[in-house]
């Protein structure tokens, strides 16, 4: 075998053994272990149902934002979409303050209501956890809907222009397809990170009854100290999440489109008033819908602005470090996992299948358990206060894989597909081939998935909870110190600086990414 | 020069087999009806296709463990014979350094045999602002640098005007005499073989029949040439 | 093809703990002090109580913090005798008596006499061998005097209140304050408390995982009250200049919490870590207190409380489990929240 094909089992190994591996570790520590009780089958029925809707709406709401995105050009475009992408980047605190800035009891719309004379707003209960989670993700599916829509060459949508084929035509000729083929994985995609939820779920579910097998899993750490039964639960997340992904896997259609010559897609078919109209109503909607919550953090962080405390910056700075470690190993291991899961399919599919699936247990991974799991080994070997860092960097470069391997897989396959052998008959091999045809080719999906795994860990408090260095605090460490101690303006304004700096990575990156790419 | 050994290929629901051979800088037209085999026949020449029996060789030796990179062969496709983000002194350039580390003589060979191809000029542009018969001028260039024993062509110029697909051929006839290349082109058109090609084989059934003289083989074809020919 | 990536992680991995500061190697002897993580943040009570203990120990002392008091003991469990902790700080009574069956601690031989309500024996005294304590308070449910003008005076006017007060409470599960509310109406309601429970359960808004969670929320607006603490009003009178918030007094008595600490059975430096409980009731410790950790010092400090700290709730009124009540007490108590919340 090839070194990448090592590369990427290595890379897959080194996934299971996160998920899993820190899973038996826990399980192993386990001294009791109580059985379920009805309160446990609660939790996982109401975290399946959440993670149905959740998922199921904001899938659903994706498709004419992603089709508007994809066949407009306007000015702020790409700003749109950067800035679409911010709910999901969001430590979860600041996100539900901004949503209920917006749609809380003394929200803006409760406000509005209230000068009618009409009662506030409640948002709080199973709508409120399934608005918050479409808040979060309804970005996310946007995205993987909006790359499904930019597979499809710019040349069929000219073919289908001569052909005369309308709106209609094309949706059922070349989006429906492409539809099917991206929106299962997108679904799964979205229920795994709903069925991990747990504050925002606790918090807008509005009492123990929007209680989620991850808050059951904290209980049996913390309040219990059951180990046992964390483990177990741990365990029923990852059935659900592996049921998930089963069920997509088998649903998803592949889409085959030919390779078309990397020219700007423009499209002929929807100069029409009423598909005008329906684009900019969807732009529109979800621009407020997402915008909204975030310019009020954007409003509460300015007032904040006055009041950062002391060592914001060298926060801010171990923060960016972390964020770009983490972005440099999730191309890594994505690369690496990719590419040997390519080289398999050849001859070796199933395994090839494997390969892929080790990619997606780290979302589906309790954060809680990872975190204790990770601890319990490494503590005996080295201070874990030291370890904070490059854990937490090592982690989120984890949990964001799935969404590098849906981005970079692809994209890998296209180059394969189109150039594969055109290199191969120029003999072009090993790190020429990658530097010359891979690379540039897969850099705007590369960009993507590095910048969401910068993104994703500048946020990141979850699994380090444990290993938290008392004097290095990154951002949202800070954060959650100010709020812990009555500094909600402080706090504000550390959260507008949190929050601007992952996007400013992500942007960074995925700018990175397309910038001078093919065009 | 090419050899090809009792070859058989196969794959589910084809067979084509060959035993026949070539010598050095002849020029050969394969003709046949579409799905006979024609493109599989240079695909397993060019190491895409493995073989089912038998061996190909050139110059005596058996090529079937070389990897496609290695044969001593260059092959131009139908389209997608450009990498869309390399410009063309970069696509050009690949025919001598696969890893494009290229020196100042190497550029100064892409420039003239780009020259050649009548592109000069044309170095900074990618594939995608060229016209179709620029693009294969391109790959014809690339494959100049190259300069392997064996050039292959599928069909490269079958998008292009009459006119262009002539020029295209002398050309393509011009560099094979220079170089002392073998050449092996597929067509669909027979006045392709006739214009450059001394010798011409039949794919249809399951057999890539051994080459003839193309004049003598259109002037008297054979039932299965007729029917092709209509 | 990978290399420069994994060059590039590598490098940044490694310079992250350089960045993050770590100790310089010492002669002096190291003191580790378990902690919850807002005891050692820059304006919290840890930089001032470091500065102070070194001054007088010759020794460097260390924190490492970890969440709040639970998972500091769920910390301490995961790594055992092999800990490195000398001092345990931040654990509360309602987590000491699952603390001590740890048997991870050593007893502390001392006697203090403390300024804290003891409703189970005579005043001042503490008779916990293992855990000594350093600060306390109240729960209460803290509102905003422009916004609420009917303030409920006790849990039964709470429930008799209109149904659109709604207060915010935190998940007794994941949070201190939340398991101190399962307490409170147990200790002032004992068997009654279920009623209680399904009478405040129209009016609680929403459950948080955490008390910043909470107060977040109430600090916007979203609900009429929330479960904090009585010295809550004081952070925003004296740091705010805010004289807005009010702590609402309940007719049933207040909840306690007093937060202890102790020293490892496993510790390497068993003096020095009794040096440190004896300076953790000293002045020097516990005047800081309550600017920085806004409790009730366990010892009322030689300068008195400042401005905003005076007690709205009568020591009579204090209301406390003991350890071993309330872990006796605890799944039971929780089981009844469950039941009457999950509606």
């Amino acid at each position: 075998m090839k070194p990448a094909g090592w590369a990427g089992i290595a890379a897959a190994g080194f996934l299971a053994a996160l998920s899993l591996g820190t899973l038996a570790v826990v399980a192993v520590r386990a001294e009791s272990g109580a059985g379920f009780g009805p309160a446990d089958l609660a939790a996982i029925r109401f975290t399946v149902t959440q993670a149905l809707a959740s998922a199921a709406l904001s899938v659903l709401l994706a498709v004419p934002v992603a089709r508007a995105l994809a066949r407009r050009r306007f000015a702020g475009r790409g700003l749109l979409i950067t800035l679409l992408g911010a709910p999901f980047l969001l430590p979860v605190i600041v996100a539900v303050l901004g949503l209920l800035a917006v749609f809380g009891r003394a929200g803006l719309v409760s406000s509005a209501l209230a000068a009618l004379g009409l009662p506030p707003l409640d948002i709080y209960g199973f709508r409120g956890v399934v608005l918050a989670h479409v808040f979060f993700n309804l970005p996310l599916a946007t995205r993987l809907l909006l790359q499904g829509w930019q597979a499809i060459p710019g040349e069929h949508f000219r073919l289908a222009a001569q052909l005369g084929m309308t709106s209609r035509d094309i949706a059922r000729r070349l989006e429906r397809p492409m539809l099917r083929a991206v929106l299962p994985g997108a679904f799964a995609t979205i229920f795994l990170l709903c069925v991990t939820s747990f504050a925002v779920a606790l918090t807008l579910g509005g009492g123990p009854g929007a209680t989620t097998v991850e808050l059951a899993i904290y209980q049996a750490f913390r309040f219990d100290f059951d180990l046992g039964k964390a483990a177990m639960l741990a365990l029923v997340q990852f059935g659900l999440c592996a049921g998930a992904a089963l069920v997509a896997w088998m649903v998803a259609v592949p889409a085959a489109f030919g390779g078309g010559l990397d020219r700007p897609v423009a499209r002929w078919d929807c100069h029409s008033l009423a598909s005008r109209l329906a684009d900019a109503a969807a732009l529109a909607l979800v621009s407020v819908f997402l915008l909204m919550p975030l310019l009020m953090v954007a409003l509460s962080g300015l007032g904040g602005l006055a009041d950062l405390p002391p060592g914001l910056w060298r926060a801010a700075l171990r923060s960016v470090l972390v964020a770009l470690a983490s972005g440099a190993l999730a191309i890594t291991l994505a690369l690496a996992l990719a590419g040997a899961v390519m080289r398999m399919e050849v001859g070796a599919a199933r395994f090839a299948g494997l390969l892929e699936a080790s990619g997606y247990l780290s979302v589906a991974a309790s954060p809680m358990v990872i975190g204790t799991g990770l601890f319990l080994v490494l503590f005996p070997l080295a201070d874990p206060a030291a370890l904070a860092l490059p854990v937490t960097a090592l982690v989120n470069a984890a949990m964001s894989l799935p969404f590098a391997l849906r981005a970079l897989i692809p994209a890998l396959r296209d180059v394969e597909r189109d150039y594969g052998r055109l290199a191969d008959s120029l003999g072009m091999s090993g790190a020429a081939r990658f530097r010359l045809l891979t690379w540039p080719r897969i850099r705007p999906a590369a960009g993507f998935a590095a910048g969401l795994a910068a993104a994703l860990s500048m946020g990141d408090l979850g699994v380090i909870a444990l290993f938290a260095d008392a004097d290095a605090v990154t951002l949202p460490l800070l954060l959650y110190r100010l709020m812990g101690s009555y500094q909600m303006a402080a706090a504000h304004g550390t959260a507008l600086v949190l929050v601007v700096l992952s996007l400013g990575m992500f942007w960074l990156f995925d700018r990175g990414g397309r910038f001078h790419a093919a065009a | 020069m090419l050899q090809l050994d009792d070859m058989l290929i196969r794959q589910t629901g084809f067979e084509l087999r060959a035993n026949w051979s070539l010598g050095k800088g002849q020029r050969l037209a394969i003709i046949g009806p579409s799905g006979g085999g024609k493109s599989t026949l240079l695909a397993a020449i060019a190491g895409f296709v493995p073989l089912a029996g038998g061996c190909i060789r050139v110059d005596g030796q058996d090529i079937g463990p070389l990897d496609p990179g290695r044969r001593p062969v260059s092959l131009l496709f139908q389209d997608h014979n450009l990498f869309a983000h390399l410009d063309v002194a970069q696509n050009t350039g690949l025919g001598i350094r696969p890893d494009l580390r290229l020196t100042k003589g190497d550029l100064a060979r892409v420039a003239g045999v780009l020259a050649r191809v009548g592109l000069s000029g044309f170095e900074r542009r990618k594939p995608a602002e060229l016209s179709g018969g620029q693009r294969q001028r391109v790959a014809l260039a690339r494959a100049l640098l190259r300069d392997r024993p064996l050039l292959m062509l599928d069909e490269p110029f079958a998008a292009l005007g009459p006119a262009l697909k002539a020029e295209m051929l002398d050309l393509v006839a011009e560099i094979t005499t220079e170089t002392g290349a073998t050449l092996l082109m597929v067509t669909h058109d027979p006045k392709d073989a006739e214009r450059i090609a001394g010798l011409t084989t039949l794919v249809a059934d399951g057999l890539a029949t051994a080459p003839e003289p193309t004049a003598a083989l259109l002037a008297n074809p054979p039932a299965a040439l007729r029917q092709y020919l209509g | 093809m990978i290399r420069p990536f994994l060059n590039a992680a590598v490098l940044s991995l490694s310079l992250a703990p350089a960045l993050a500061g770590a100790a310089m190697a010492d002669e002096k002897p190291v003191l580790h002090v378990y902690t919850y993580d807002s005891f050692v943040a820059e304006w919290g009570p840890g930089p001032a109580v470091e500065h102070a203990f070194e001054a007088i120990c010759a020794c460097d002392l260390k924190f490492t913090a970890t969440g709040d008091g639970a998972a500091l003991l769920a910390r301490l469990q995961l790594e055992g005798a092999r800990s490195d902790a000398d001092i345990v700080l931040g654990l509360d009574t309602g987590l000491t008596a699952r603390a001590a069956a740890t048997g991870l601690f050593a007893a502390h031989g001392r006697t203090p006499i403390v300024d804290i309500p003891n409703p189970h024996g005579e005043a001042g005294s503490w008779d916990d061998p293992l855990f000594l304590p350093y600060d306390w308070g109240y729960f209460a449910f803290v509102y905003d005097q422009t916004r609420l003008q009917e303030v409920p005076q006790s849990f039964e006017a709470l429930i008799a209140a209109p149904k659109d007060l709604k207060i915010i409470i935190q998940d007794p599960r994941s949070s201190t304050p939340g398991l101190g509310l399962l307490y409170w109406v147990k200790a002032a309601y004992g068997d009654r408390a279920p009623d209680i429970w399904a009478g405040l359960q129209p009016h609680v808004l929403t459950v948080t995982k955490g008390w910043s969670e909470a107060y977040g929320l109430f600090l916007e607006g979203e609900a009429d009250m929330v479960l904090s603490y009585t010295t809550s009003p004081a952070y925003h009178l004296i740091a705010e200049s805010d004289d807005t918030k009010a702590a609402a007094v309940f007719d049933e008595g207040h909840y306690m919490q007093i937060e202890v600490a102790a020293m490892l059975a496993g510790s390497d430096q068993p003096d020095l870590a009794g040096q440190f409980l004896d300076f953790m009731l000293s002045d020097a410790f516990q005047s800081v207190i309550p600017e920085t950790n806004w409790m009730y010092p366990a010892i009322t400090p030689d300068g008195g409380l400042p401005e905003g700290f005076a007690n709205p709730v009568s020591p009579d009124r204090a209301l406390l489990l003991t350890p071993d009540q309330a872990l006796a007490l605890r799944d039971e108590a929780l089981q009844e929240w469950l039941a009457a919340l999950s509606r």
